[in-house]
């Protein structure tokens, strides 16, 4: 039986290629990865309300992405989901009573960190736990109180 | 005239149903052979690499300004990773493969065994008490459905490469919200979904491509047109299973 190396190489490289691709489509695509390289530092904010929110969303200041949310689980003694953000060492410069909110990003638009800057001389440091934050807008909860609002100033108008 | 044409219809679905199981009785004496498994999985798989790569990054790239130019009328442009991996992963990537590998393989192997046939070699095959359908059309057969689901996965992943090319680099989205948004969609199910479907179609082109050439017609003429048919119902058999799988698997 003739042996041909060359054969045997390319039908290597295709295999490998092939499962190459799907080893990256199991992991990469469809969970969690991605480095934001280690120049990173760690906050911690307490939420009472996510929404949508996802690990791997943005962090940014001024709509400015300067880190990741790297996890997120739930504080079962304070009752707060905690989201666990990865930010760059060079925007170490974050007074430590800037406000954290969650806001959307577009009509379909996935969920992201704000952080707007407050007046504070000393920043946030690696490991700090923020607790002035303002959850994720849930829309059914704004458009239940707009309607109650509403049924509320009807009922008024018709007493007297 | 019509009895004479679907009974020979059915003559053609019952010769192809027969030769089928005779492919699939001769699997295990192949995986005692990897040898020839190898020949043919580099003749399917490994050659088709440069065809199936190409049509990748180009179809990812379309998508990528299609996807963009439509979500950006909803504003939601960060979703193009998503509609692009979906996309890509359980529709594009298996069927378009699959017409490929159609269109590079099958049309190879259709030609190959039925030149083979026209010369006689398998008829001098079958003299030697070598079995021509385990010898020849097997290997072919398994080689196929072996490369299939790995072209799929290369197509789809240099696609979704494609996409984040137009996306983050020429349209400027963020790449954060592209990776993400896709992680976060994208479940095991349609992984697996893709998977399915690839490796159904492996199985249709291959037996097809196998089962043209095996029976084609031994002149110059029977052989091209045994070619022509590989692609057609190959093509067609594609986008049908692949209605049928979608409507199962959804």
């Amino acid at each position: 039986m003739k042996r041909n190396p060359s054969i045997e190489i390319g039908t290597g490289l295709f295999v490998l290629l092939g499962f190459a691709a799907l080893f990256f489509m199991a992991t990469q695509i469809s969970s969690h990865g991605l480095e934001f390289g280690r120049h990173e530092y760690h906050l911690t904010a307490a939420f009472d309300n996510v929404g949508g929110l996802k690990a791997g969303a943005p962090v940014s200041i001024g709509g400015v992405t300067v880190g990741r949310v790297e996890s997120i689980d739930y504080d079962s003694t304070a009752f707060k989901a905690v989201a666990h953000l990865s930010i760059d060492r060079r925007y170490n410069r974050i007074p430590n009573d800037s406000d954290v909110a969650i806001y959307t990003a577009g009509l379909l638009g996935g969920n992201y960190v704000g952080f707007t800057p407050g007046g504070s001389d000393t920043n946030y440091k690696d490991g700090d736990r923020i607790e002035m934050t303002q959850s994720a807008i849930v829309l059914e909860n704004l458009i239940s109180k707009f309607l109650f609002d509403k049924a509320g100033q009807g009922a008024k108008k018709e007493t007297p | 005239m019509s009895g004479h044409a679907v009974s020979s219809v059915l003559a053609q679905f019952g010769r192809f149903t027969l030769f089928f199981g005779r492919l699939c009785a001769g699997v295990p004496s192949v995986l005692r052979r990897p040898r020839l498994l190898v020949e043919q999985v580099h003749m399917t798989g490994a050659l088709s690499l440069v065809i199936i790569m190409l049509s990748g990054l180009f179809v990812g790239m379309v998508l990528g300004l299609q996807g963009y130019d439509l979500l950006r009328r909803f504003g939601s442009t960060e979703s193009l990773g998503t509609a692009a991996a979906l996309g890509l992963l359980r529709e594009l990537g298996p069927v378009i493969t699959a017409l490929l590998f159609a269109g590079r393989a099958g049309t190879a192997i259709t030609s190959e065994i039925g030149l083979m046939l026209a010369t006689d070699q398998l008829a001098a095959m079958d003299m030697m008490a070598v079995d021509p359908v385990r010898r020849i059309c097997v290997p072919r057969f398994v080689g196929g459905v072996v490369s299939m689901p790995l072209l799929a996965a290369i197509f789809a992943v240099i696609g979704i490469y494609g996409a984040q090319l137009v996306g983050v680099e020429l349209m400027r989205i963020d790449a954060g919200q592209f990776w993400s948004q896709m992680r976060g969609a994208v479940e095991w199910r349609d992984i697996v979904e893709g998977v399915v479907k690839s490796l159904a179609f492996g199985v249709a082109c291959s037996a097809i491509a196998v089962y043209e050439g095996y029976h084609a017609v031994p002149t110059a003429e029977g052989v091209g047109r045994a070619t022509t048919r590989t692609v057609v119902t190959s093509s067609v058999a594609v986008l049908a299973i692949d209605y049928m799988l979608t409507a199962v698997l959804l």
